[in-house]
């Protein structure tokens, strides 16, 4: 996707990408030569359908993580799962992204097996302590 | 009004530098997959013709004679291969460099959507539910090209990658890839498998897929015809082997050697 300054005939730059946080996408670009500026705005489809090919408009800043999509997007439970206390949902942020979506599989299904409805920080010792995950 | 310069007129460069991302992509699964000797890919076309079930056992049988083996489930709606290698260990990132694949029976390394959703868990992705057919699709190629390109399958003599029913999978690894990969193809004997399996042939052939054989499955119970003969003179290849309802021990060897 590219955008061209039809009045100069110039092609705009990239300017900056706003994520406002309800899936919508905005991208300023700037004419080179007139300066007018002009903004893409992506329903959440659209945003969607960009995230998916695994690139980031405006360019990458940090280089991709092993299984970042997998991890950011695939919905890894269902209906039935246990529910994550909110402290538990605090300490599974502070594992590395790259390996949280296995991370909280292999709690869900240790609570699933156990019938534990819902997982804590305390329900996560003890897994940790009787799987063997130190460090997790 | 004078035309508008057209996409390709616009040459100056693009900041957010999508195709060198792209092309990153492709290195990064390149770079992964140098080390693997051989790529095979399993498809048939047709649905319930047993590929995941040669699939493993094909595996497990490469990994008794020796060869470093590993199987990409590559059916990311429906994965059986971790079931049928018994590997159930969730995979685990050793590395911001790579996520290690499971071992599962005979050494057998995988990596498969079972492996990352919870037990019964469809496959579901966030995002908009409105019009999710326009960028599903593409969220389920990128995850394959994740599965080709984040794992750190280390050495490997050969790769198994284990399709779903249809082309649509298979087109998509070739796009990832970048290059055709050799096709092994399973069937059963009869003509509606035939002519299921005959336009996934096709579509490798158009590809450019050397295509190893075929492998018929189910032989011998109550499903009755000559599908991998047809397709085998058709396609000018061979069959490989064919797989009773209860193969003998050597059934999974045999087939290995004639890859």
């Amino acid at each position: 996707m590219k955008f061209l300054c039809v009045e100069c005939d110039q092609q705009m730059a990239f300017g900056e990408r706003q994520l406002p946080g309800d899936g919508t996408l905005a991208a300023t670009f700037k004419c080179p030569k007139c300066g007018r500026v002009v903004a893409m705005l992506t329903n959440p489809m659209e945003t969607q359908l960009v995230s998916s090919l695994g690139v980031e408009i405006g360019g990458r800043t940090v280089p991709a993580e092993p299984f970042e999509m997998v991890n950011a997007m695939v919905v890894a439970g269902s209906a039935g799962s246990p529910a994550w206390s909110s402290d538990a949902q605090e300490r599974l942020a502070r594992v590395p992204s790259f390996v949280r979506g296995m991370v909280k599989k292999i709690y869900a299904d240790y609570a699933k097996e156990r019938g534990i409805a819902e997982i804590t920080p305390a329900v996560m010792d003890t897994a940790r302590s009787e799987l063997g995950l130190e460090g997790m | 009004m004078a035309p508008i310069r057209t996409y390709h007129q616009l040459t100056d460069p693009d900041r957010s530098g999508l195709g060198d991302q792209i092309a990153a992509q492709r290195g990064r699964v390149a770079e992964r997959l140098a080390q693997v000797g051989r790529i095979v890919a399993v498809m048939s076309g047709k649905g319930g013709v047993g590929k995941s079930y040669v699939t493993a056992h094909l595996a497990r049988a490469l990994a008794r004679a020796g060869l470093a083996t590993a199987v990409l489930d590559a059916d990311l709606n429906g994965p059986t291969i971790p079931g049928l290698l018994e590997a159930t260990d969730a995979p685990r990132a050793t590395s911001d460099q790579g996520v290690e694949p499971v071992e599962g029976l005979d050494g057998v390394r995988c990596i498969s959507m079972a492996l990352v959703l919870e037990d019964g868990a469809p496959l579901a992705f966030r995002g908009p539910v409105a019009e999710s057919f326009v960028w599903r699709g593409a969220m389920e190629a990128a995850a394959l090209r994740e599965f080709l390109g984040d794992v750190a399958w280390g050495r490997l003599d050969i790769l198994l990658i284990d399709l779903p029913p249809g082309v649509q999978r298979y087109v998509e690894l070739c796009d990832i890839l970048g290059a055709a990969p050799a096709v092994l193809t399973v069937t059963i004997p009869t003509a509606e498998s035939r002519d299921a399996v005959r336009r996934a042939m096709r579509g490798a052939v158009e590809r450019g897929s050397p295509l190893l054989g075929i492998v018929e499955n189910m032989v011998g119970g109550q499903f009755e015809g000559t599908a991998a003969d047809e397709l085998a003179a058709e396609f000018a290849t061979r069959v490989l082997a064919r797989i009773p309802w209860h193969p003998a021990p050597d059934t999974w060897a045999t087939l290995g050697t004639r890859l």
